[in-house]
């Protein structure tokens, strides 16, 4: 869509990258699909998180908030709170797409880390377009027929903890949390962050130390805006705009 | 709350804040203290999951078991660039080993 002002071989080239994504991405869903089916969701509801709520992180919190017996209201709640960040990459999408109607709902609904990170990383406004749709669509349809695959498999397969699978949800955030920790602010927050909630944990109900973890972020951004220093290098390894993105 | 109003809930809500990046006046995230707040969110939950997912048995109290050995492994492989799945399938397949060896 819109990518008329592409040669082929951009277009190509960012086709190759939105499958690439997309593929990864929803081999991934595979243990989406075999964790919500052992956290006690049936093979519809958790078809239903994949098609309709479509975003791992929030989908990974709600099924692991009542594999552990957490209350309904505080895995809407982790679910919301980690599905703000689609509405910020909504702003930026908006202004990139300009697009009304069906095909506005389309595009929220495709707002997702990977869609935008593919967008972002194009140079030329057609290509970001095409990043996006392109990213979105297949990232959609890999991760759905892999969480069907991961909840058939799964089931079949019984407890996954046999097979390490309650250490693939936390070593995925990691990886998803890995290149956001760049800054020194980022680090720093994320220090506090997995501290309150491991202080929290042994009192509070499942699902609630991740929300009082996030008041962590509420404080960053009430503190005032360090003064840049010379020397300091505010990136650090891989964090340079010219990196190539990895495939 | 039965399941399936926790699964529409949940997907009715993050349908709700993908749109509204869509639909809100530019302005409104502009400011520099909201932008700030929801540039580090990710990050905080994020985080807070990892070590709650890692470090918490069930009942909620904390545990340091085969999980712990997955997401060191999981960390390692992120230092030496490695991709996101082979990051994911090598923190379950220490997990796994470790439990298929009687250990945590």
């Amino acid at each position: 869509m819109h990518a008329a002002h592409l040669d082929d071989q951009r277009r190509k080239e960012v086709l190759r990258q939105c499958l690439s994504v997309g593929i990864a991405t929803g081999a991934y869903g595979i243990s989406f699909g075999a964790l919500s089916v052992a956290a006690g969701l049936d093979l519809w509801q958790t078809i239903a998180l994949s098609a309709l709520l479509f975003s791992g992180a929030s989908q990974f919190a709600v099924v692991g908030i009542v594999a552990t017996g957490g209350s309904g209201f505080a895995a809407v709640a982790a679910s919301s709170l980690l599905g703000l960040r689609n509405g910020l990459y909504g702003l930026q999408m908006s202004r990139l797409l300009g697009v009304g109607g069906l095909r506005r709902l389309t595009a929220a609904q495709l707002t997702i880390d990977e869609s935008t990170a593919v967008a972002v990383a194009q140079p030329e406004p057609a290509a970001q377009r095409l990043g996006f749709w392109g990213t979105g669509l297949s990232v959609f349809v890999f991760w759905n027929l892999m969480t069907i695959v991961g909840a058939v498999v799964g089931n079949a397969l019984g407890d996954p903890r046999r097979f390490g699978l309650d250490a693939a949800a936390p070593a995925a955030f990691c990886a998803l949390l890995w290149p956001r920790l760049r800054s020194r602010d980022a680090r720093a927050v994320a220090a506090v962050a997995a501290v309150i909630a491991l202080v929290v944990a042994p009192h509070a109900p499942a699902g609630i130390p991740v929300l009082v973890a996030a008041l962590a972020a509420v404080v960053a951004g009430l503190l005032p805006v360090p003064e840049p220093r010379d020397g300091v290098d505010p990136g650090g390894p891989g964090s340079s705009p010219g990196e190539e993105p990895r495939e | 709350m039965t399941l399936w109003s926790t699964v529409l809930l949940a997907s009715g809500f993050a349908f709700a804040l993908k749109l509204l990046g869509y639909v809100v006046p530019h302005q409104v995230l502009d400011g520099l203290i909201v932008s700030r707040m929801t540039a580090m969110l990710p990050v905080a939950l994020l985080s807070a999951l990892v070590a709650v997912q890692t470090f918490t048995a069930t009942g909620g109290g904390l545990s340091v078991d085969a999980r712990a050995a997955g997401l060191a492994v999981a960390v390692t492989a992120l230092l030496l660039r490695a991709p996101f799945l082979v990051v994911v399938i090598l923190a379950a397949a220490t997990t796994a080993t470790l439990r298929a060896l009687g250990l945590g």
